[in-house]
Order: C-alpha cells, then sequence, then structure tokens
C-alpha cells in the first residue's frame, strides 16, 4: 500500500489522474472502518487533509461555495448555522463530537450511502457537487450525483471539490429516527424546506435521493406524496412499512414547523 | 513508512505501515498504550485523543495523516506526579469500574471543559456521547465531570 499525501490541488488532481485507483481519504470515518477491519486494501491512498483549497468555505455572487473538507463540526458550530439550517441540524445527528470533528461533507458524498445524513438537506437546497480532474471542472446536481446504494457520479480521474449553492433562506428543517440520539445510522431521515414551493428529500428510505416537490397549497397531500416517493427495503434496522409510515409522520411534523 | 510527529509536546518518529491507523502506531509502535484499542470503528470513543487540539477517534485517524501534526494522549494530561483536574475527579468520584474507557473519557472530558468551563448537564451528555462505558458506569461519570468543571 502506499499513501500519497499532495498538498494542492494541482497536485492531487494530478496524483488522482495518474493513479485513478487510489482511495481519497479525507476525515477517514468511513475508509478506516474498511481497512481497520481488513475489508478493503487498496493499493494507494489519496490523503486529501494537507490539501488547503480543501478547506473551509466562500462566498461568490450569492452562492456559497463548501469546500469538500468542510467538517459536520464547521456546520454545526460556526457561521452557516444560519445559513443552512436543516444541513446543521443534520450535522449535528452526525455520530459523535469525535466523528463530526473529522468526517466531511465531501466524504458523505463520496461514500454516497442512503443514510448519508447531509444528502436530503443538500437536495432540498438543490445543491450541485464540484467535481474535479486535470480535464477540468463540472456541477452535478446532488440528486444526479449519488447514482445508487453507495454509487456516485465521479469519474475514475475526479475528486469532489466543492459543493455550491444558493441558499434559499426558507424555513427548513431536518429529521431523523433511530435508537438513540448519538452514533446513529439513520432508519430514516427527512429534510423538508417551503418557500413558494414544499420541498422534500429522504435519507434510508431509497437506492439514491429523491426530490419531492409540491405547490404550497399541497401540504395537505404532501406527507403522502413523499412516503409514495420512497422506495424502501427490509433491513436490520427498520422495515419497508415502518420507513414508509415514518416518512408520513415526519413529513407531517415537518410541515407543522417550516409553515408554521 | 517513517512517520514523525508531536505527541504529548515531544517529537517521536516509526516506522509504520501505510493503512495502519494512529491508535496502532501510539500503542504498538510509540510507547503510548493508555489510548484503548476497542471497536476500530469510532463507535466507542476509547482512543480519543487530541489531534492538532481537536478532539477524534485515533483508529479512524491513518498514521499517515498525523505526519507532521500534534497529538495529545491521556498520557499528556498529568503534569509529573499530579493528576490532571479531570482525572483527579475521575479518581474521587469512583467514576472507574473496569476502566477501559476511561483514558477516552477523560481526553474528552478535559476537552469538553476547556472549551466550556461550567457545562450543562445536556452539554455533557452531548460532549461525551462518543464515549461508550461498558459497565454502564455513567452516573459516576456526571458526578466526576461536573466535580472536574467546580475544581
Amino acid at each position: 500500500m502506499d499513501v500519497l499525501t499532495p498538498t494542492t490541488l494541482v497536485e492531487a488532481l494530478r496524483l488522482k489522474a495518474e493513479h485513478p485507483d487510489a482511495w481519497a481519504i479525507q476525515g477517514g470515518t468511513d475508509l478506516m472502518v474498511a481497512l481497520n477491519f481488513d475489508r478493503a486494501r487498496p493499493e494507494r491512498v489519496l490523503n486529501l487533509n494537507e490539501v488547503r483549497e480543501l478547506r473551509g468555505f466562500t462566498r461568490q455572487n450569492g452562492s456559497l461555495r463548501l469546500a469538500s473538507g468542510l467538517t459536520y463540526a464547521e456546520i454545526e458550530h460556526g457561521e452557516l448555522r444560519d445559513e443552512l439550517p436543516a444541513l446543521a441540524e443534520a450535522s449535528r445527528t452526525v455520530g459523535s463530537p469525535q466523528i463530526r470533528n473529522r468526517g466531511t461533507i465531501g466524504g458523505n458524498l463520496g461514500t454516497a450511502s442512503p443514510a448519508g445524513d447531509a444528502i436530503p438537506p443538500l437536495a432540498v437546497e438543490r445543491a450541485e457537487v464540484e467535481c474535479a480532474s486535470v480535464r477540468g471542472t463540472r456541477r452535478v446536481p446532488v440528486t444526479d450525483f449519488i447514482t445508487g446504494v453507495k454509487r456516485n457520479a465521479l469519474e475514475q480521474d475526479e475528486l469532489i471539490t466543492a459543493v455550491w449553492l444558493s441558499p434559499s433562506r426558507a424555513p427548513q428543517t431536518f429529521m431523523k429516527i433511530g435508537p438513540r440520539n448519538a452514533m446513529v445510522i439513520a432508519v430514516v431521515s427527512l429534510a423538508v424546506a417551503a418557500d413558494d414551493e414544499l420541498r422534500a428529500c429522504f435519507g434510508s428510505a431509497a437506492p439514491r435521493p429523491v426530490l419531492v416537490t409540491a405547490p404550497r397549497d399541497e401540504a395537505s397531500s404532501f406527507p403522502e406524496r413523499v412516503a409514495e416517493a420512497a422506495a424502501p427495503i427490509d433491513d436490520v434496522r427498520g422495515s419497508e412499512r415502518y420507513r414508509r409510515h415514518a416518512l408520513r409522520v415526519l413529513t407531517e411534523r415537518a410541515l407543522k414547523r417550516v409553515l408554521a | 513508512m517513517r512517520v514523525s510527529l508531536t505527541i504529548n509536546g515531544e517529537r517521536h518518529e516509526a516506522d509504520c505501515w501505510e493503512g495502519e491507523s494512529l491508535l496502532f502506531a501510539l500503542r504498538e509502535k510509540l510507547g503510548f498504550p493508555g489510548s484503548k484499542n476497542a471497536c476500530e470503528q469510532g463507535e466507542c470513543g476509547s482512543c480519543s485523543v487530541l489531534y492538532d487540539g481537536t478532539l477524534v477517534c485515533a483508529c479512524l485517524v491513518l498514521a499517515a495523516q498525523a505526519d507532521g501534526h500534534e497529538v495529545t494522549t491521556v498520557e499528556g494530561l498529568a503534569e509529573g506526579e499530579e493528576l490532571h483536574p479531570v482525572q483527579q475527579a475521575f479518581v474521587d468520584a469512583g467514576a472507574v469500574q473496569c476502566g477501559f474507557c476511561t483514558p477516552g473519557l477523560v481526553v474528552a472530558t478535559a476537552d469538553l471543559l476547556r472549551r466550556s468551563p461550567d457545562p450543562s448537564d445536556d452539554e455533557i451528555r452531548e460532549a461525551l456521547s462518543g464515549n461508550l462505558c461498558r459497565c454502564t458506569g455513567y452516573a459516576k461519570i456526571f458526578d466526576a465531570v461536573r466535580a472536574a468543571a467546580r475544581s
């Protein structure tokens, strides 16, 4: 095994182009588990910790560019909390303080788990994922970026460099069901926002995120619409029937919050 | 590969396998067995250390990522023979049963009190939510955190 540690984005993209099989590691909260349990032995690991361009966030003409190395702790405690309240709420439910200090938004998208907590709140804000390679940069809507269970639209030579969004400033919320508050993989999760339309996206209830929208005056049928858009499975964490039911209940509660 | 890092204020170097965790390097290569190895997936917090001043699970940091960085382990909290106030509070409160979770809880508590010297019960619960006590001795642990905050 080899660890490549670039210190600039240019170098990181060059290394990824030269070694498309290299696994990108940022916070390590997913990849290290695979390594510790011998579930993966990548030939090369691309350590992105030292790439300064992948830290923090910037503003450009009313848009926010969240660099892929932005941690949940930074979202939860920093100034983004007011602009992206649902994402901040979701970040607060991730793992534990230790996990939130290391886990990143780019890692959540890279892992592309249906349970990824950052994904529903990003989807209701119509966020786009910035994918970069030596060939250039492109942006993919988050709902298209996740292509299936633990699959994403990243090309072999690409890295996730950022997430772009224009904060809607809409009332919004995030909800998550699990057996305890900390260290929970969502049984189901849900983000809802309401401005001139209603938007919802769920986690752990379909192989890929779906953005469900409706006019504001259709709030009464919205919970059913959200539940119908899901394609949940029976697994150790919950049944298909429970998940659909929970989505109905959560959507009702979320609407009470965001339409209040 | 050669990894060079600062542990509890002193420079250390070790030859590490590229895929090993900081926790493994600390315990097996560098002579710092205070951080405990349990779940190896960030669930239990018994390997909690400060990494560049931030609370992390050492099992989820690649040893190679720690090259050039600063780590504080539970061994680095006491001043010589004098226990850190959090360690003393754990002793005084009887917050130690089997002791396996104690190093992680002590480091997490020290981190909490540094940021928030007078935490509410909810803050304590939140800050220690990533540390599991398999003996379920949470009541005494709570007492210790409150006592350390007062000291």
